[in-house]
């Protein structure tokens, strides 16, 4: 299944070419290669916003509307959404809502991601 | 001054009778969703002509096309009914009939145009002229799956009521005739080439419900009622397309909901003759016009995948991967290419339905729906 999350990694980012010779070098080098390892680790946990967003006004916006403007499913502008909090958000999108045509999104996204989007609607600009 | 006027006249008469004459029956438009625009295509040249635009709102649009295959109606989920003239590649008219739409139809005469809308919940209905309302039918619901039938009516469904009408248009004001219990939350619906037999697929419950139009009055006439999503409940996250129902010999193939298969029915009973597994849950299963093969595409996240089933073996024969995102396959009329529209490529990708060899890539921004002139003199699409 496709995760959102794992495509960016802060590790491919190209050495700073400062690593410049002299006192200091040694140190400097191995808190670079610190500083390097620790982006990394923290990137394969990052999101990325470019797919998640895709993914919001692609796949849901199927039935809510590219815009969000509703469709088969409600309007998720933010201006609708104002009343609810991320939680209960996060918890729509993970596990959907029985008796409705709102699928669980459980088995393809991660409960991280799901608040990402949760996060992102509310912040949505009114438009 | 006369004679520059008479110059003038004289020649703009003559450009018109000279100018090469646009024959448009193997014209096609290709909704560009994110753009708001379409791309007028030419399925002999396969080739881009030119790109109109300024239709809103495009994301889940369709069109129908006048009967002279000239002007097409474009149905946008803006509630924009827009009329583009394909031969002079502009908009010549264009309304916003209803806040959220979901598809439209072209009465058998083309004298009507018909939008089913979510927001109102109902159907209106223009005149294909000049885009003024002639009728407006609430129908307190979202309203989904209309076509044309033969005798100037519409019918559609009503997802939140589970209920069908049938509009006849035939005298002027529309005579309404309801149909209930068509089954819990309708998400599409259907109309056989012949105009007699239209099918909704529900959602809320399991099965499908099928009304013969020849009859005099039509009941809801279950099909596969044990068959659905009531086994396992699946989730769902694109709603299948009927549109594409298609018979393949004396069958019909329909994509299932939330389930990883196609299902076979018989069309004279209507009853299950074979399910094949496919790859993931399928939006469109397309029959060739032949009907020897169907084309499959699927919901999110597999969506980047085409099968091809042989209709007489009931078997996959192919499988490949257009690119990220195939939304839509048409057809060319007598099936021997195949247009796919590949969304996040942004590009309609071009095959030769015989040796599945890639003919052509085409440029396009965010493409969906494609739909050829043909469609024109086909009831239903």
């Amino acid at each position: 299944m496709a995760k959102f999350g794992s495509r960016q990694s802060g590790g491919s980012r190209s050495l700073p070419d400062g690593a410049a010779k002299g006192p200091g070098w040694t140190a400097r080098a191995v808190l670079t290669t610190a500083v390097l390892v620790a982006t990394s680790a923290f990137a394969a946990d990052t999101l990325d916003p470019n797919a998640l967003k895709r993914l919001v006004h692609q796949d849901c916006g199927s039935c809510h509307g590219l815009s969000l403007k509703g469709g088969l499913g409600p309007d998720l502008r933010s201006e609708t959404l104002e009343h609810y909090d991320a939680d209960v958000l996060t918890g729509v999108i993970l596990d959907g809502i029985p008796d409705t045509a709102m699928p669980p999104w459980r088995p393809l996204i991660s409960e991280e991601e799901a608040e990402w989007i949760a996060r992102y609607l509310l912040a949505q600009e009114a438009q | 001054m006369k004679q520059l006027i008479l110059t003038l006249a004289t020649t703009l008469l003559m450009t018109t009778a000279q100018a090469e004459p646009t024959a448009t029956g193997d014209l096609g438009l290709v909704i560009e969703r994110a753009k708001g625009s379409v791309l007028l295509v030419d399925q002999s040249d396969r080739a881009a002509l030119a790109r109109i635009e300024g239709l809103g709102d495009l994301s889940h649009a369709s069109l129908v096309y006048s009967p002279d295959e000239r002007f097409a109606y474009v149905f946008g989920r803006d509630g924009g009914l827009t009329k583009v003239d394909i031969v002079t590649r502009q908009i010549v008219n264009r309304v916003v009939q209803a806040g959220n739409a979901i598809g439209g139809a072209i009465s058998d005469d083309g004298k009507l145009v018909a939008v089913s809308n979510y927001e109102p919940g109902g159907v209106r209905v223009f005149d294909a002229e000049t885009l003024e309302m002639v009728a407006d039918i609430p129908t307190d619901s979202k309203t989904i799956g209309l076509v044309d039938a033969p005798g100037r009516r519409f019918v559609f469904t009503m997802w939140d009521t589970g209920e069908t009408w049938i509009a006849d248009f035939a005298k002027g004001d529309p005579a309404i005739t309801k149909i209930t219990d068509m089954g819990k939350n309708p998400y599409d619906a259907l109309i056989t080439a012949n105009g007699r037999t239209y099918i909704t697929g529900l959602f809320g419950e399991d099965g499908l419900t099928a009304l013969d139009l020849w009859a005099e009055t039509p009941e809801p006439i279950r099909v596969l009622p044990n068959y659905g999503r009531g086994q396992e409940e699946m989730p769902v996250y694109k709603m299948p397309h009927l549109e594409g129902w298609a018979l393949t010999g004396r069958e019909f193939v329909l994509p299932a909901v939330g389930h990883h298969e196609v299902l076979w029915i018989d069309s004279d009973t209507l009853t299950e003759t074979g399910r094949t597994q496919t790859h993931g849950q399928p939006v469109f299963a397309m029959a060739r016009p032949d009907g020897r093969q169907v084309w499959v595409n699927f919901a999110h996240p597999l969506n980047d995948t085409i099968q091809v089933i042989d209709s007489v073996s009931k078997e996959i024969i192919h499988e490949f991967k257009p690119g990220p995102a195939v939304l839509h396959i048409e057809f060319t009329p007598r099936g021997h290419e195949v247009w796919i529209s590949v969304r996040d490529a942004n590009k309609v990708m071009v095959y030769d339905t015989q040796t599945f060899e890639k003919l052509r890539e085409i440029e396009a921004d965010s493409p969906s729906g494609i739909f050829f002139t043909a469609r024109a003199h086909r009831t239903g699409l």
